[in-house]
C-alpha cells in the first residue's frame, strides 16, 4: 500500500512540475467554458427550462464539466500506448507489481492534481462573470465526492483498457481519436445530455462515458438527492468494474502473447 | 516566387509520399477528423431540436456559419496549422537546421508538416456548407457568389495568420502553447454561431482582436441578407479581405521578429 501512495505522490508531482502549461490549459478551459455559457443562454432565452436544467443549472454545467476534462473527462493522457511502442513496457510488466495497480496510482496522483489545479480556476472564472449555483447542504457535496470518485475509476479503467490496444495496433492514434470524438459526445462534456432527444438521451444516460461526466455534474447540481443518489452511484460502480475487468482480460491476453518492440 | 512554390512542392510532397505509407493510419486519422467535427455539428443539430432559432438565426443560418467557418479553419489546419510543432523542434533543436537553409524558416516548417490527412475536416464542413446553401435557396447574384468565394479565402488567410502568430508566440511561451488553442480552436468554435450571441468583452477581444468576426459571420450577414444587432456599419462584409492580408502581413512581422529573439537550446 505504501509503494502505491508513494507512485501516486509521484503522479502529483511529476504533473505539478508544469505551471506555465497548467496556467495555459486553464485560460483554453475558460475561453471555451466563456463561449459555451454564451450559446446556452441564447438556447435558454427560448425556452425557460429543457428538462430538469435551467439556465443557471446550463451554465455551472459547463464551467464544472470544463474544469473536470483533465482530471477525468480525457482520454490518450497515459504513456502506456507510448510505452508500448518504444518497448518500454517490458520493464514495467516485470516490477513485482500489480501493473493496472500500479497505473491507476500513478493515475489517481495525475487527477488529484489537476482537480485542484485545472478543476477548481474555471469555475471560479465562471463565477466572476455569471451567477453559478452551488449546493449548500453539506450531504450534496459528499454525494458529488463519491460520485466522482467512482468517475475517476471508471475514467482511469476506460482509458487504462484503450492504452492496451496499442499491443496490438501500435499506432493507437486512430482508436483513441475515435474514443475521444464519442466520449466528448456522449459524456455531456460538448453538450448537456439534458438537451439531447429522449433516444439519444437515454443511450447516452445508460452509456459509461456520462457516468464519468454527467452524472457526478448532475448530482452537484442537486439533481439527484435523498434516494434518487442510490441508483446514479450504482450505474457508475457497475461500470467501473466492467471497465476494470476488461482492462486486466486485455492485459491477460496482451501480455501472453505479446511481441515486444524495440531492441 | 516560383522559385518559393517549387521548394514547396518538393517538401509537402515528400511528407506527402511518406504519409501514404502508412495507409491504414492515414485512413483512421482521415475519418477520426470527419467524425470529430462532425460531431460539432451534431451538436448544433441537438441544440435546434429544442428551439427553432439561435439568436434569431435559424439551422440553416447556423448550419452556414459552420460551414464557412469550419471550410476556411480546416484549409488553414492542412497547410499551417503545424506551426504548432514549432516548441518540440525548439526543445529538440532541430529547429537550428532549418535556420541555415536558403528558404524561409516559416515555409519549410508548414511544408514539412504538411498534413493531408487533416482533409477530413475541410470534407466535412464543405459538406455542410453544400447542405446549408441548397436548404436556404439563396438568390445567386453575382455579389453573393464573389462574396463567397472571397469569405472562405479571407477566412482560410485569417486563420493561417492567427496560426502563425501563435507559432511565433511559441519562441517565448514554449510551456504555453496551450494558449494558442483559445485563439485557433477557440476561434473557430466561437465563429460558428452568430457573433452578437456573445458577451460584449468576449465579443470584442475574440472577434475584433483576432479578427474571426471577419471570418464567417460578417459575410453571411451579407450572403443571408441578415439584419446586423450590433448596428455596425453595413460595409463591414467589405472588409474581410482588407482584414486578411492585415492579419498575414502582422503574423508575417510577429513571426521575423520571434526568429531574431530565438537562441537555440544548444543541445
Amino acid at each position: 500500500m505504501r509503494l502505491y501512495w508513494e507512485v501516486a505522490r509521484r503522479g502529483f508531482r511529476r504533473y505539478a512540475t508544469y505551471r506555465a502549461a497548467t496556467v495555459a490549459g486553464v485560460l483554453t478551459n475558460s475561453v471555451f467554458g466563456l463561449i459555451r455559457a454564451y450559446i446556452l443562454i441564447a438556447v435558454f432565452r427560448q425556452r425557460g427550462t429543457i428538462g430538469t436544467f435551467d439556465v443557471t443549472d446550463a451554465i455551472t454545467f459547463t464551467f464544472v464539466t470544463q474544469g473536470l476534462l483533465m482530471p477525468v473527462g480525457a482520454f490518450g493522457r497515459m504513456d502506456i500506448s507510448e510505452r508500448i511502442r518504444t518497448g518500454d513496457v517490458v520493464v514495467d510488466l516485470y516490477r513485482p507489481v500489480d501493473f493496472q495497480a500500479y497505473w491507476f496510482a500513478h493515475d489517481a496522483g495525475r487527477a488529484a492534481f489537476q482537480l485542484l489545479a485545472r478543476g477548481i480556476p474555471p469555475v471560479l472564472v465562471g463565477a466572476l462573470v455569471f451567477h453559478l449555483r452551488f449546493p449548500s447542504s453539506p450531504t450534496t457535496w459528499i454525494a458529488f465526492a463519491a460520485s466522482l470518485t467512482v468517475a475517476m475509476i471508471l475514467s482511469f479503467a476506460l482509458s487504462f483498457a484503450l492504452n492496451l490496444t496499442a499491443f496490438w495496433l501500435i499506432d493507437d492514434r486512430g482508436t483513441n481519436q475515435l474514443a475521444t470524438a464519442i466520449q466528448l459526445f456522449l459524456s455531456g462534456i460538448l453538450l448537456p445530455i439534458v438537451l439531447f432527444p429522449g433516444w439519444l438521451e437515454a443511450i447516452a444516460r445508460n452509456s459509461p462515458f456520462a457516468a464519468i461526466v454527467e452524472l457526478p455534474v448532475e448530482v452537484l447540481l442537486g439533481k439527484h438527492p435523498g434516494r434518487a443518489l442510490i441508483p446514479v452511484l450504482a450505474i457508475q460502480l457497475l461500470w467501473a468494474a466492467v471497465a476494470v475487468g476488461c482492462g486486466r482480460l486485455v492485459l491477460g491476453a496482451a501480455t501472453r502473447k505479446v511481441v515486444i518492440q524495440g531492441g | 516566387m516560383g522559385e518559393v512554390f517549387a521548394v514547396y512542392r518538393r517538401l509537402a510532397g515528400a511528407k506527402l509520399r511518406g504519409d501514404l505509407q502508412y495507409r491504414a493510419s492515414f485512413v483512421m486519422f482521415f475519418a477520426g477528423q470527419f467524425l470529430i467535427t462532425f460531431l460539432d455539428f451534431v451538436a448544433i443539430a441537438v441544440v435546434f431540436g429544442r428551439v427553432t432559432t439561435l439568436g434569431g438565426w435559424s439551422l440553416y443560418q447556423v448550419a452556414f456559419l459552420y460551414g464557412a467557418s469550419g471550410v476556411a479553419f480546416g484549409l488553414s489546419d492542412m497547410f499551417v496549422s503545424q506551426v504548432e510543432y514549432v516548441p518540440q523542434r525548439i526543445r529538440l533543436g532541430t529547429f537550428d537546421s532549418l535556420l541555415i537553409r536558403p528558404v524561409s524558416s516559416l515555409l519549410q516548417v508548414v511544408a514539412e508538416d504538411f498534413a493531408p490527412r487533416r482533409m477530413g475536416k475541410v470534407l466535412q464542413a464543405a459538406i455542410i456548407l453544400g447542405v446549408a446553401v441548397a436548404k436556404l435557396h439563396l438568390a445567386w447574384t453575382v455579389g453573393r457568389v464573389a462574396m463567397t468565394v472571397c469569405m472562405v479565402l479571407s477566412g482560410t488567410l485569417i486563420f493561417s495568420a492567427i496560426w502563425i502568430a501563435g507559432g511565433a508566440a511559441c519562441f517565448w511561451l514554449l510551456e504555453g502553447q496551450e494558449v494558442m488553442n483559445s485563439v485557433t480552436y477557440g476561434g473557430n468554435f466561437m465563429t460558428q454561431y452568430p457573433i452578437h450571441i456573445y458577451g460584449a468583452w468576449l465579443r470584442r477581444l475574440l472577434a475584433f482582436v483576432t479578427g474571426t468576426a471577419f471570418v464567417a459571420y460578417f459575410p453571411a450577414l451579407y450572403i443571408l441578407d441578415k439584419p446586423d444587432p450590433l448596428g455596425l456599419p453595413s460595409f463591414m462584409p467589405f472588409l474581410s479581405p482588407a482584414v486578411a492580408v492585415v492579419a498575414c502581413v502582422l503574423a508575417g512581422a510577429f513571426w521575423r521578429v520571434a526568429i531574431r529573439h530565438y537562441r537555440s537550446t544548444g543541445s
